[in-house]
């Protein structure tokens, strides 16, 4: 398991602080209490189509978004509920997209795959892999090309670095030092294939980073503090014009690669060892050993549980997308018109 | 008024837009210090300078998604696929992305980019170099497609979509690039989804895209001269949105349509437009729709072979000359 140690609390010369620890309890609870209500909610029937959870992968979503400025864009793949929480989307919103609802973020014209908010800076969820790697690249242009100081960050699987697009991004950006950064959630996993069998080398983001003048970055991608630190000095790196970054953050998923999958495949025993390592669970761990009162973090772990049930409740009660908006949105004119 | 060629009038339009917003940016293979590999885009890079017209790696995904990101996120760019047989290597952006981003989003992504690329055959390129596939971008909900078939409608149709608020295709003819013709001096707007009468006639339609307008041209002349046969030529120019009423009320004087097509067969865009007739002018017509396009075939390489496949103005005078005397 290619993993760190996780380094000892140093509560005296604590960079992270614990206004920032506590955002990033809450955010990992809010969103696994949001995607297991997901997975609730599909057993009901309430949650239809795909969805592809992140449980247990929730430290690198919340640690690359704690650390991002207004104005920070972030481009998701299909397994986005996690990225798109993160950046302040209320639950509603996405488990009202996700159940189908005229509350949800795109009123049930994208999808759990195509989670979409601009006011928030997701800039969408992309379901063809490899896809939003050059479009990161073109929101990094614009910032460059108008000397804003936002960076763009683009999350993606392990599997993706086998596809052209990422190494036609990776090249792009680095020869135009583009202010993107290229985050790997590595969970071992293609789809239901080892990512290690289908590929040349060990770490698939990190061992391909020298071909494009990177530096090789991997870390523990289950430990938000380590995270979050990694993506301070990328985002700093890219901000000074600098150009991107590419991390490999080594982490597991809790659940099969979509709702359809049991994960059979994985060895036994190999979850099991992945749970004690659940990021929120450590994470949990570590505020305790700062010395935060466990009334704080059942509090936290409380209303994220009353978020969600609010969220839910509201889902329920709220209609199915009206047939006014079928055709709508096509083009810019707001309809799908192609001809006189 | 000055005499430009069809290559000189896409630099030009290009230009012209750059000149007039800061947010149009350029961007593709061989564009800025080279000129581009058909000499479409010399002078650009001179004139607007290193981080607006930019020369990129071989990387027709990167350049796709680069111009989408931008697109999205503020900027007017225009991106050049050099080839436009190479739509094939980042089709997923016009299949997938940029085409549904703003449906999928319910209105909130924006995708204001232009896609330029050299489409068509007549130069003797072989299969993967010489065809035309504006059919392949048609069929997309949320493109809009257009293929200029002279100077002065290059200029004003990059204009028209440099301006327009949707990703547009822009199919630039090789085979018309040396071209010349007389072009007005200052700004040229043109808008998207006008056909133009380039000739006007009362016994037959000639529906007409690209370098096969010039050829209707041509074949229309000689049907008059020789056989007092007297065609209308409609320059389609715009496939999304499409003129239909300009196409409808051309039947509805001639009552005959005919379409030339350079795209093989299955699929070309006057397969939609006859079934928009027979829809909507079925009474108009004096006999059947008739379709000119290449075979269901690759494009050969060699001139007999390739010239032998394309419509050519001997194989339209024809068909045309054999429908109405039937």
């Amino acid at each position: 398991m290619a993993t760190k140690p996780v380094p000892p609390p140093d509560s005296v010369n604590d960079d992270i602080g614990e206004a920032v620890r506590l955002r990033m309890y809450r955010m990992q609870v809010e969103i696994r209490e949001a995607e297991q209500r997901a997975y609730d909610l599909f057993l009901q029937n309430l949650v239809k189509g795909t969805s592809h959870l992140s449980i247990g992968q929730e430290a690198v979503a919340v640690g690359f978004a704690a650390a991002m400025q207004p104005g920070d864009l972030t481009f998701c793949t299909y397994r986005g509920h996690a990225h798109t929480l993160a950046r302040g989307v209320p639950i509603a919103k996405v488990l009202g997209e996700l159940m189908q609802r005229d509350n949800g973020l795109m009123r049930g014209k994208g999808g759990s795959m195509h989670l979409t908010s601009v006011e928030h800076g997701v800039m969408g969820s992309y379901a063809i892999v490899g896809a939003h790697l050059p479009i990161a690249c073109g929101a990094a242009l614009r910032a460059q090309y108008r000397e804003a100081k936002d960076v763009s960050v683009c999350f993606f699987g392990d599997g993706t670095t086998n596809i052209g697009a990422f190494h036609e991004a990776l090249n792009f950006a680095a020869v135009w030092k583009l202010p993107v950064v290229f985050v790997c959630e590595n969970n071992l996993y293609m789809e239901y294939t080892a990512i290690n069998e289908v590929t040349a080398v060990e770490h698939p983001a990190a061992d391909r980073a020298a071909a494009y003048g990177l530096d090789r970055i991997v870390i523990d991608g289950n430990d938000a503090d380590v995270v979050y630190r990694t993506a301070n000095a990328a985002y700093s790196r890219a901000r000074a014009g600098e150009g991107p970054a590419l991390i490999e953050c080594i982490t597991y998923r809790h659940s099969g690669h979509s709702r359809a999958d049991p994960a059979t495949y994985r060895p036994k025993g190999e979850l099991e060892e992945w749970k004690k390592r659940d990021p929120i669970k450590m994470y949990r761990d570590r505020l305790l050993q700062f010395g935060v009162p466990e009334a704080t973090i059942l509090a936290i772990e409380v209303d994220a549980r009353r978020l969600v049930d609010e969220a839910t409740e509201a889902c329920k009660a709220a209609p199915p997308p009206s047939l006014d908006i079928l055709t709508s949105d096509v083009y810019a004119d707001g309809g799908f018109a192609w001809r006189n | 008024m000055a005499e430009l060629t069809y290559r000189e009038a896409v630099a030009r339009g290009i230009a012209q837009e750059m000149a007039r917003d800061p947010d149009v940016i350029f961007f593709g293979e061989d564009v800025a210090k080279a000129g581009g590999v058909f000499k479409t885009t010399v002078g650009l890079y001179e004139q607007f300078g290193p981080k607006r017209v930019r020369d990129t790696p071989i990387s027709e995904q990167a350049i796709m998604g680069a111009a989408m990101g931008a697109a999205m996120t503020g900027l007017k760019p225009i991106a050049e696929i050099m080839f436009s047989d190479f739509l094939a290597v980042c089709f997923d952006y016009f299949a997938n992305e940029f085409s549904k981003s703003r449906y999928m989003s319910n209105g909130q992504v924006k995708c204001p980019l232009v896609v330029r690329t050299g489409n068509g055959g007549g130069v003797r390129f072989g299969a993967q170099h010489s065809q035309s596939v504006e059919n392949w971008c048609m069929m997309i909900p949320g493109l809009k497609v257009v293929a200029p078939s002279n100077p002065r409608d290059v200029i004003g149709l990059m204009a028209a979509a440099v301006r327009d608020p949707d990703p547009v295709v822009f199919f630039e003819h090789k085979a018309l690039y040396a071209v010349k013709a007389d072009v007005p001096d200052g700004e040229i707007v043109d808008t998207l989804g006008s056909a133009t009468i380039a000739r006007p006639g009362k016994d037959a339609t000639i529906l007409a895209l690209a370098l096969m307008v010039p050829r209707a041209l041509d074949a229309a002349e000689r049907l008059k001269s020789r056989h007092g046969i007297d065609c209308e030529v409609i320059d389609v120019r715009s496939l999304v949105p499409l003129d239909t009423q300009a196409i409808l009320g051309s039947v509805a004087r001639t009552h005959r349509v005919f379409t030339v097509e350079e795209n093989p067969r299955l699929c070309g865009w006057g397969a939609e437009i006859v079934s928009i007739i027979a829809d909507e002018a079925f009474y108009e017509l004096d006999g059947p729709p008739v379709r000119i396009t290449t075979p269901h075939c690759p494009l050969p390489a060699a001139d007999v072979l390739e010239d032998a496949m394309l419509p050519n103005v001997d194989r339209i005078a024809e068909t045309v000359r054999r429908s109405l005397e039937s």
